[in-house]
């Protein structure tokens, strides 16, 4: 079974748990800004938002790679990126249709989301359940299930 | 080891910028935030200097464990000699900023000196400069955010600003950061805005790396997070209501000072309670409450984000109030409500809005307001003081009018912003000024938390529940149930309270874990990230050490016994109603025993022989 990350933003605090969790995982640091999810504090209207790659099917960053540095982990579907292959040139950035892809500076290569290998490190670190790791076949299945709810007849 | 060992000297005099390295000597000994600031505060400054001169020093400071994954490390406080009390003042905030100056490669940085013209500092990384402000100067803490971050056109940069009040002298302004999360008491705001430094922008993507034993935090500090989550307070409580799960059970025990603190019940407070705020308005269908938030790396977030009704008289023709931004906290809808006599949700959201707007804290505010009011009352002030400010007892008018004189200190405003005391003391009532050292009370009634007034008494920045949080046990229970009305054991509490608070304001995290966490759970993640041999035990005695360090501060600056006690009306006039009717505070029965578990003379002087014990 494929799973998929899960993002509610309704459940979201904006604690910024999950950038921590992603940074330290890949980095050794907890550095946020070296994180592949990202969570967006929207203050106006006082919501959070986090955001990270969908990891596509027909994946744009994979295609528009001109070195083959990102490359399907057949066991988790994730689009991962090579990074001894990656010349960072940013095209696969551009291509992205999400922003999810980007540069970092201080390796001089691209990041982007692995899912961690299969057991994502925000996912256990989202103290709201506001990332979740499920069959890729049911993200919408609790959104579905709560509409559904307020379409049964009241006691 | 997760202190970066750098601190960041500013010298607003010289218009300079220094690196040096952290006295890891006296981290050892202080921690970090709350203690290791105050140990370079007194090492550096002459706790006589005026606190609104240029030899008064502003230390923003973050603990080891900020910037961290463990739960709410996200904390950092301000350190200076206080212009409300003259006493020491440290002032903890949460929000973003404390974590990115960490993640930015700096423990803390050292504002000493005046600058000659308004300037802000930017930091990214190991790049510090001052930057000329006098285009932010007479801005308000959010016109200044906005301008700040269209400038450097980065979303990420975190912003600490002052706003009007600091700038205009109120003697309680804060310094505010994140738009909504504060360094809130004892005028820090003032001290900052007396250097001419606007603000601090900082950009950090260095991260906080270091972590002495990896394996151990990342257990310590998940254990840690479950018993957050499975605690009845920060699991459920506080994520649901925010602090102001406590209004109904405060007023209920009858400990919710009213009216200048003349009454220990209000008739309003259901009102004005978190319950209140989650209840859909007429208006618009929509409740005060928008969402709950956390601040960095928080996994309760009791933070409120509330939005105005919109059809309310305080925001007629003022769209820019529309949107949502942070709620009422139950210190600030007690000071902005019952306190002040006042049930309207929204003039008290409003103002709330306000003092995170212009940099001004709510507390202080509120109480000065309120003795405002008792003065107007007995007729000390008149309508002619006020040019027309009718302020009786439950006018969300009055309030809301003053909320916006002491934002930009017009008028009468120039009066509320002297703070209670002053203000008080200048229409010749000094008797009814609720503060202690200067500062206002916050909002529990020590007639009805015995444990309270002797905290209050004793709190080295004045009156303040978060020097030693005794309602935890006296009043919830935690983490032993202690009777409210007794004066038994409240020595041994207080002391054990205030001892722990200042080991955990130095760690870079927040107090309300403490609902959950005693220093047992506490103690690991903290020796897990630093090298030092971390106990329960060793970080008790730190909390001591930090206490009495900033004992010796105050009582340098010229502080003695007579200041450690409570206003005439908490010793002398009975609680009229609840639980505690018939209660006055028993401080003299409290205050020599305290003295002496402190290791302390009968004049409050630590002994050559504690401060020898204590490494002081």
């Amino acid at each position: 079974m494929l799973k998929a990350l899960q993002l509610e933003p309704e459940k979201c605090t904006g604690c910024l748990q999950c950038e921590m969790a992603c940074s330290y995982e890949n980095e050794g640091v907890f550095n946020p800004s070296k994180s592949r999810i990202k969570v967006f504090n929207f203050h106006h209207e006082g919501r959070f938002a986090p955001y990270t790659c969908t990891q596509c099917s027909e994946a744009w960053c994979l295609h528009a790679c001109p070195v083959e540095a990102i490359v399907v982990n057949e066991a988790t579907g994730a689009k991962e990126v090579i990074e001894d292959v990656c010349v960072g040139c940013k095209v696969c950035t551009i291509a992205c249709p999400f922003g999810t892809v980007n540069y970092n500076a201080d390796s001089g290569k691209v990041m982007k989301c692995d899912l961690c290998g299969g057991d994502p490190a925000c996912v256990t670190a989202c103290p709201t359940q506001a990332i979740t790791y499920v069959d890729s076949e049911h993200t919408g299945l609790e959104r579905m299930r709560s509409h559904a709810a307020q379409s049964i007849p009241q006691n | 080891m997760s202190w970066q060992r750098k601190i960041l000297r500013v010298n607003l005099t010289k218009g300079t910028c220094e690196p040096e390295p952290l006295n890891m000597e006296w981290a050892h000994l202080f921690l970090g935030q709350r203690g290791l600031a105050t140990k370079y505060l007194a090492e550096e400054i002459d706790p006589k200097a005026d606190a609104l001169s240029p030899e008064n020093k502003l230390i923003m400071a973050t603990g080891p464990l900020t910037g961290t994954m463990a739960s709410t490390g996200g904390r950092y406080s301000v350190i200076t000699k206080s212009p409300l009390t003259g006493a020491i003042a440290c002032s903890n905030s949460g929000g973003f900023i404390g974590a990115e100056m960490k993640q930015a490669g700096w423990d803390m940085i050292i504002f000493e000196g005046k600058s000659k013209t308004p300037v802000f500092l930017y930091l990214e990384n190991e790049k510090a400069q001052l930057m000329p402000a006098d285009d932010l100067w007479g801005k308000s803490v959010w016109a200044a955010d906005e301008l700040l971050h269209e400038k450097f056109q980065d979303p990420l940069v975190k912003i600490a600003c002052v706003g009007r009040a600091a700038e205009s002298g109120c003697l309680y302004a804060s310094i505010v950061n994140d738009r909504h999360r504060a360094a809130g008491r004892s005028g820090v705001g003032t001290v900052m805005a007396s250097k001419h430094l606007k603000a601090v922008v900082i950009r950090g993507t260095v991260g906080v790396g270091n972590i002495r034993d990896p394996k151990a935090f990342f257990k310590a500090t998940s254990e840690g997070k479950k018993t957050l989550a499975d605690n009845a307070v920060t699991g459920e409580g506080l994520p649901a209501m925010g602090t102001q799960v406590l209004m109904n059970v405060i007023n209920e025990v009858g400990a919710m000072p009213t009216r200048n603190m003349k009454e220990v019940q209000f008739e309003g407070a259901h009102k004005i309670s978190g319950e209140a705020m989650a209840e859909p308005r007429e208006s618009d269908g929509k409740p005060n409450l928008v969402t709950n938030a956390a601040c960095f790396g928080c996994t309760i977030a009791c933070g409120r984000i509330s939005t105005i009704d919109p059809q309310h008289y305080s925001i007629e023709n003022k769209p820019e109030y529309i949107g949502a931004s942070g709620g009422l906290e139950y210190e600030s809808a007690w000071a902005l409500g019952s306190n002040v006599g006042i049930d309207d949700l929204d003039a008290l959201t409003y103002a709330n809005f306000l003092c995170n707007e212009d940099g001004y804290d709510p507390i202080s505010f509120g109480a000065t307001v309120s003795a405002a009011m008792e003065l107007f009352e007995m007729g000390a002030i008149t309508l002619e003081t006020t040019e027309g400010l009718d302020l009786s007892f439950g006018s969300a008018e009055a309030l809301t009018k003053a909320a916006e004189l002491v934002a930009t200190g017009e008028g009468f405003g120039k009066d509320l912003a002297m703070g209670s005391k002053r203000l008080c003391e200048k229409y010749g009532h000094p008797e009814i000024s609720m503060t202690v050292k200067g500062q206002e009370f916050p909002a529990y009634d020590p007639r009805a938390i015995q444990g309270m007034g002797l905290g209050y008494a004793t709190s080295n920045r004045g009156a303040c529940h978060l020097r030693g949080y005794t309602v935890s046990s006296e009043i919830m229970g935690v983490p032993v149930k202690t009777d409210p009305l007794t004066t038994d054991g409240k020595p041994e509490l207080v002391k054990a309270f205030q001892d722990a608070t200042a080991a955990v304001d130095s760690t870079g995290l927040c107090t309300f874990t403490t609902f959950a966490w005693t220093l047992e759970d506490i103690a690991p993640q903290v020796d897990a990230a630093c090298e030092g041999g971390w106990s329960a035990a060793s970080m008790l005695e730190a909390g001591e050490r930090i206490w009495n360090l900033e004992r010796q501060f105050n009582l340098d600056a010229g502080l003695t016994k007579a200041d450690d006690t409570l206003p005439a009306r908490l010793l002398k006039d009975a609680a009229k109603t609840g639980p505690a009717k018939g209660s006055v505070n028993r401080l003299h029965e409290m205050l020599p025993q305290y003295y002496a578990l402190r290791g302390w003379s009968e004049e409050g002087v630590p002994t050559n022989e504690t401060m020898g014990r204590l490494g002081l």
